[in-house]
């Protein structure tokens, strides 16, 4: 029996133990992320200390120019980090040059400057657009700004160090919880079997006689059991009720893929599309408004944003723990980018197509059986029905799942619940005032306006 | 306790049929034959098409219903060209138009262009993509017609909207990028 207290004790030391553990995890995460709250502090600081035209530069850099230009990049036109020392020491062209220029590039073209004609034919031609309301500083500021240093990609990573280190350790706390409640739960497994093995040695220096010979002399349970009819009609019937009950729900839920989420061939997520960045379903989806499908976007649609986007930068915050534990960093989005780049035939160094395409096999999620019909754009355009009522919260969903089971008892539900959109549509004036009068309705569901006939589904 | 063991085993296989159902790959269909699409389908998979896919690029000489052949070429002339053309759209229809044009404006170029068109989307707020310019730029000049015709072909970082939208659209739009620009200036 000593050994019995000895052993709680233990179990409350340890369970003491962990408590003060977790203290000191969240405290140690805490201190991590004032460290990196302190160094994008002096960052910023440093930031701000330097030119101040170099902060105006950037904004008119990025209003104006980064549509074509980056810094390191060729794209549209060529790369501009420090592009006046380039020019001045490659083709001895000064200032001046660089104002005449940007006010307007075509003119220079036509007077046959010579740099100006090289330019213009390396980049296929395309005439740079005139900006002839920038002003010299208002040039001198963004030439400051081609000049300067790129500084964000420093506390970009010790942000993103940060984060990784607090992931790992709240990772590990929880480890080291579950480890301890197997600890615990192994101790009291021993306890049992200890206090089993005193009682028993109790019980034979006493001269008790133990269970086990008593049962031998008993009839076994299961022929006791077997004996009385009554119990087992009873335990037959509960049985086929159950296994009846598992079996109706396991034959319901066939042909039901609801929560089916496929592996793409291309991670696309949504929640970065639809959701961070606020993109409308519509624009990549465009059939949805004028067909009966809502529309697998064909490459050239991901080109139109891609073209300029070819790497995942992410929120100003930075992945998150979440993210990160599943692999989302911002290297993994950037290689999905360049699988689209090699599945359209786009060459990065070129800025130019290469021709050499090769189609994408996407897994089509949500699917209707081939004996029911559903056209998008009567639900879409006409009821105005938001994608989110039947496709569940897509913008929230890194991997889409089907949300909604698609049975025909879903569909029945909604066509009884909602009502016919008459406003702005001439189409429905007539039959609506007429059919509203024979039910006696202010407002016809679609249930009413026939959308229960068998007919207009299958057919 | 034999017992106890039995039902232990039982449910634990039940258990484990339920953890083991995969959602990455569709469930089990009563009647395939009656699921699966004997005719053609959008998007199918058909075997003697190039690919395999259902889903192919115009034939050749071809124009698709709702889309116009266009007659300015994608070069600087052919904008300039362009430039001069006026809206095709009856006139009367102004507010029809505009109304459609305003819809199909904030699906397909508010995301970059702002809603007011100052070159002010979310997109540009969130820094992915970058001088995007407002429509009120005077060296722009952007005309009905320049405004088709960057729709049409794309402009630099821009690319066509032809796949999303037919003629008539991208005219109403073309027409409501006019009245953000009147408001602009304004």
């Amino acid at each position: 029996m000593k050994k019995v207290t000895c052993h709680t004790r233990i179990s409350k030391v340890s369970g003491f133990s962990l408590v003060v553990f977790l203290l000191f995890s969240i405290t140690l995460f805490s201190q991590d992320e004032t460290v990196a709250d302190e160094a994008e502090a002096v960052a910023e600081e440093s930031a701000g200390a330097s030119d101040g035209d170099v902060a105006n530069g950037k904004a008119l850099f990025n209003q104006n120019c980064a549509a074509c230009h980056s810094m390191n990049r060729k794209m549209t036109g060529p790369a501009l980090a420090n592009v006046e020392s380039r020019l001045a020491e490659d083709e001895g062209l000064d200032r001046e040059w660089m104002y005449q220029w940007i006010r307007n590039s075509a003119g220079m073209v036509k007077k046959g400057d010579a740099y100006a004609v090289k330019v213009y034919n390396e980049y296929g031609q395309a005439a740079m657009t005139a900006f002839p309301t920038l002003t010299n500083t208002d040039i001198d500021d963004i030439l400051a700004y081609t000049a300067a240093p790129a500084q964000t990609p420093a506390t970009a990573e010790t942000a993103v160090g940060a984060d990784v280190g607090s992931e790992k350790s709240s990772g590990l706390s929880n480890e080291l919880i579950l480890g301890a409640l197997v600890l615990v739960f192994g101790l009291l497994v021993m306890m049992l079997v200890l206090v089993n093995r005193t009682l028993r040695r109790i019980a034979e220096t006493n001269g008790i006689a133990l269970e086990k010979e008593m049962s031998e002399q008993r009839v076994p349970i299961w022929k006791a059991f077997a004996k009385n009819q009554f119990l087992v009609l009873v335990t037959a019937i509960l049985l086929l009720l159950v296994s009846g009950y598992f079996a109706y729900g396991w034959m319901m839920q066939l042909g039901v893929d609801q929560g089916y989420r496929p592996i793409q061939p291309i991670h696309y997520s949504h929640k970065i599309h639809a959701g961070d960045n606020k993109i409308e379903c519509k624009f990549c989806h465009s059939s949805a408004r004028v067909s009966k499908t809502s529309g697998i976007p064909s490459l050239n649609v991901c080109m139109n944003c891609h073209k300029s986007i070819f790497e995942y930068t992410g929120n100003p915050e930075g992945p998150t723990a979440e993210d990160l534990a599943n692999g989302y960093t911002n290297e993994f989005y950037t290689g999905e980018i360049k699988k689209l780049y090699a599945a359209v035939g786009w060459d990065e160094e070129n800025q130019a197509y290469t021709g050499e395409t090769k189609a994408v096999e996407w897994v089509r999620v949500h699917n209707l059986p081939d004996f029911v019909y559903f056209n998008h754009s009567q639900h879409v355009e006409v009821a105005g029905v938001e994608c989110q009522t039947c496709h569940g919260p897509v913008e929230e969903m890194e991997i889409v799942e089907q949300h909604s089971p698609l049975t025909m008892s879903w569909c029945i539900k909604c066509h009884q619940e909602t009502n016919v959109k008459v406003e702005g549509n001439e189409y429905y004036t007539k039959i609506h005032e007429e059919l509203s009068k024979k039910y006696g309705v202010e407002q016809l569901t679609a249930a009413q306006m026939g959308g229960l006939e068998c007919g207009k589904c299958h057919y | 306790m034999n017992s106890f063991i039995k039902t232990g085993i039982v449910l634990g296989f039940v258990s484990l049929l339920f953890a083991c159902q995969d959602k990455s790959s569709p469930n089990y269909q009563y009647m395939p034959n009656m699921y699966e699409p004997i005719g053609y389908e959008t998007y199918g998979k058909i075997g003697f098409l190039p690919n395999g896919m259902e889903a192919q690029e115009l034939p050749a000489n071809t124009i698709p219903r709702g889309w116009m052949p266009y007659a300015f070429e994608n070069t600087a002339e052919g904008k300039e060209l362009a430039g001069l053309q006026s809206s095709p759209l009856d006139s009367l229809q102004k507010e029809v138009n505009l109304a459609k044009g305003a819809e199909l404006y904030k699906i397909y170029c508010a995301t970059c262009h702002g809603s007011n068109g100052k070159g002010q989307g979310d997109l540009v707020k969130r820094e992915k993509i970058l001088g995007v310019p407002g429509y009120d730029d005077v060296a722009r000049n952007v005309t009905v017609g320049t405004t088709f015709h960057t729709i049409q072909h794309g402009l630099n970082s821009m690319g066509s909207y032809t796949s999303q939208m037919n003629t008539e659209e991208m005219w109403q739009v073309s027409e409501y990028v006019m009245k953000l620009k009147k408001d602009l200036i304004k």
